[in-house]
């Protein structure tokens, strides 16, 4: 049985793929990496992908395993080999910024073992060192979550946005007006969204797009109306609409209630990945994973705990064109 | 060992575990614990400084950006924590009826509890504690810092002080120790229990009435009026001195009935010695389409308060305005003339008009 057909495909409804299985790979994945718009016939992909053999002793993560299950969704999302597409979707001439988020603390939080895989894969398809930059909203955070600050020349850089500042200018979309961290607005060309998932007590749900509440000054003035429209409008802004290319959520461990801080008693060890280019597509699975972990726990839903993640559809609308929150053409791959 | 090395030493071990690693944290940290909120199950605290009573899970901030849920307990992150602090004139406030011609050490922190898209100090109320420089001064060294420069008074402006009601309460209260009175520069987006609270120490308020329409409160400010009209006749009850400014925005709250709707609720609420600031309305932040405030529309303004029968409105923002005067509302004498943030006359004598000994309405010496 060859790799491929290991890939299950648990929901395929629609038309043709139009992702990424063209001869020459760097234009169209390039082409996907820009958000798709709700109209469009193109599906939107979201991988979910699995290891049982992830943690060793004391629930340690086992790095090898780590970097096997990271190829696995990135050929899952694209179906070429991995290598392949991080070359397609990046080159030596990128700054690329991985945007974690590191809130919860180290049980919580994107685990340093995967971004150290990426920043390998990233290595090899030309990126260099230095043009990378793992970032967050405090340097604090990214300690607490087991990552070591870092500005020395020629390495990974590792900072805080409170180390880096935020823009002079005023960033406005709709209902938001914020200041953006000057990472992302002027240093990097490129963005790899690195959430986690979780529940969130405000919002109802915190995966792709929520994460890009820590590239704002201001999110405090956006945790209200369960985030409608403003988590939206932020991932309007042009700095994050057009330099994410790749959304990669971290799902070792998730979270169905209590978040956003770590609450051992709503967690489970999900040892998976999802990826997308469509945050949007990603967020709706992401709400389906969060719904069936809490009926399962005997939780009511989201909706009846009167915070279902509405910013969601607002996302997909007619206004946004983020994404695509319609299950019928988001294509789910378990692998 | 006793029980307080047996807690250190065990705290010390188990820094790796997050609560009492921050806990830990934030105690060496010097944050001051934030008064008025209470306790929620799964340590979500809600805030019950102001109207918005914000809900807060750990780890997050209130919606003014500078109260953190840690673990369950909420902190100030600004206490103690200027970003600014200038010796302006009392008049700067504008506060006209109080102790005319003196300065006040004027002190800020940053963020805000509302977010009005005219704000002129958005790069303060706007932020948080982390983009913005500061330096830490403690109340007992406000009040001393005022006192040393001369100062009637210690003003808390340019940033909305109710999100540093803990500092703003502390330091007027050691302000008070020293002969230094306190003066709060605010929106009045505040709950009952603080503002009484602040009452019992300050000497005087300013608040800006922003509009007089909830759809301008809803829109432009994102708050509600009926609050701060409520902080304003609790202010009443309470015999703070009070003075009102509402900053005139072409075609958002210069309506001709709103501004008789509104003068009228001064005088019947606030009573006709309630001074009234209509301030010219410059292009701003998120407002820079707007024009800035005709002459003409603040002098309408004026004419619509003095016909209400209030007894001091002001034109505010146009230096060498006539409306910058406080003139008897019995004989029309200018008994306080000034020229921008300056006095340049008077003809006040203890408080009272010079020329027929009627009484103004203030805080004098």
């Amino acid at each position: 049985m060859q790799r491929r057909d290991f890939i299950k495909t648990s929901s395929v409804i629609g038309g043709g793929l139009g992702l990424g299985l063209a001869a020459s790979l760097r234009k169209p994945l390039r082409a996907m990496a820009r958000p798709s718009r709700a109209n469009d016939a193109r599906q939107s992909r979201v991988v979910i992908a699995h290891r049982s053999d992830l943690r060793g002793a004391k629930q340690s993560l086992v790095q090898p395993q780590v970097a096997r299950l990271l190829d696995t969704t990135i050929e899952a999302l694209f179906q070429v080999p991995a290598a392949a597409a991080w070359r397609s979707l990046f080159s030596s001439r990128d700054v690329v910024g991985l945007k974690v988020n590191c809130l919860a603390g180290k049980h919580l939080s994107t685990h340093p073992e995967i971004v150290s895989e990426i920043v390998d894969r990233l290595l090899v398809a030309g990126v260099k060192k230095q043009n990378m930059i793992i970032f967050d909203r405090r340097s604090r955070d990214l300690i607490g979550a087991g990552f070591q600050p870092s500005q020395q020349r020629g390495a990974v850089q590792c900072l805080g946005n409170d180390q880096s500042g935020f823009t002079a200018q005023l960033f406005e979309y709709g209902a938001v007006a914020s200041q953006i961290s000057t990472i992302l607005a002027h240093r990097c060309t490129a963005v790899i969204n690195l959430p986690i998932l979780k529940d969130h007590g405000i919002v109802g749900l915190s995966c792709a797009m929520k994460n890009f509440f820590g590239v704002i000054n201001n999110p405090n003035k956006y945790h209200m109306h369960l985030g409608d429209p403003f988590i939206a409008d932020v991932n309007m802004l042009p700095p994050i609409r057009d330099k994410v290319r790749l959304t990669i959520c971290d799902a070792l461990t998730a979270q169905c209630e209590g978040g956003p801080p770590f609450m051992p008693e709503w967690s489970w060890p999900m040892d998976s990945l999802l990826a997308a280019i469509d945050m949007v597509a990603m967020d709706r699975v992401a709400w389906d994973i969060i719904e069936q972990k809490r009926a399962e726990n005997g939780i009511d839903s989201l909706e009846k705990a009167g915070r279902k993640p509405s910013y969601i559809a607002r996302a997909a609308d007619a206004e946004h064109q983020l994404g695509t929150d319609d299950l019928g053409r988001i294509e789910i791959v378990r692998v | 060992m006793n029980r307080r090395k047996f807690l250190q030493s065990t705290v010390g071990s188990l820094a790796g575990w997050p609560l009492l690693a921050r806990a830990q944290e934030r105690k060496t940290s010097g944050l001051v614990e934030a008064r008025y909120y209470i306790k929620l199950p799964n340590r979500k605290i809600q805030c019950k400084l102001c109207p918005r009573e914000c809900i807060i899970d750990d780890l997050e901030r209130g919606y003014c950006g500078v109260r953190e849920n840690s673990g369950g307990t909420y902190y100030s992150l600004v206490y103690g924590k200027l970003s600014t602090a200038h010796v302006d004139p009392i008049e700067k406030k504008p506060l006209f009826h109080f102790l005319p011609g003196t300065t006040a050490f004027s002190i800020a922190t940053v963020g805000c509890n509302v977010m009005c898209k005219f704000c002129q100090n958005w790069e303060l109320s706007q932020s948080t504690p982390e983009q913005v420089e500061s330096f830490n001064l403690p109340p007992h060294d406000v009040a001393q810092f005022a006192k040393s420069r001369g100062c009637a008074s210690i003003a808390y402006t340019y940033n909305e002080p109710v999100i540093f009601t803990e500092y703003m309460y502390d330091s007027a209260v050691q302000g008070n120790d020293v002969g230094i009175r306190s003066v709060m520069i605010s929106n009045g987006y505040i709950n009952p229990e603080p503002m009484r609270d602040l009452c019992s120490v300050l000497s005087g308020v300013k608040i800006d009435l922003k509009a007089y329409t909830e759809r301008f409160y809803r829109e432009l400010v994102a708050g509600e009026l009926r609050p701060v009209l409520d902080t304003l006749v609790l202010l009443k009850k309470e015999n703070m001195w009070t003075e009102i400014v509402y900053l005139v925005i072409p075609g958002q709250n210069d309506d001709r009935k709103e501004l008789e709707e509104l003068c009228a609720w001064i005088y019947k609420e606030l009573g006709p010695d309630t001074p009234l600031h209509f301030s010219r309305f410059h292009p701003q932040y998120r407002l820079k389409n707007l024009p800035s405030t005709p002459l003409k529309t603040l002098t309408m303004a004026r004419q619509i308060g003095l016909d209400s029968g209030l007894h001091f409105v002001y034109t505010g923002n146009v230096p060498g305005d006539p409306g910058e005067n406080t003139y008897c509302p019995v004989c029309g004498q200018i008994v306080i003339r000034r020229v921008g943030f300056s006095v340049v006359g008077r003809s006040l004598n203890k408080g009272t008009c010079e020329k027929c000994g009627a009484a103004i309405a203030g805080v004098w010496f």
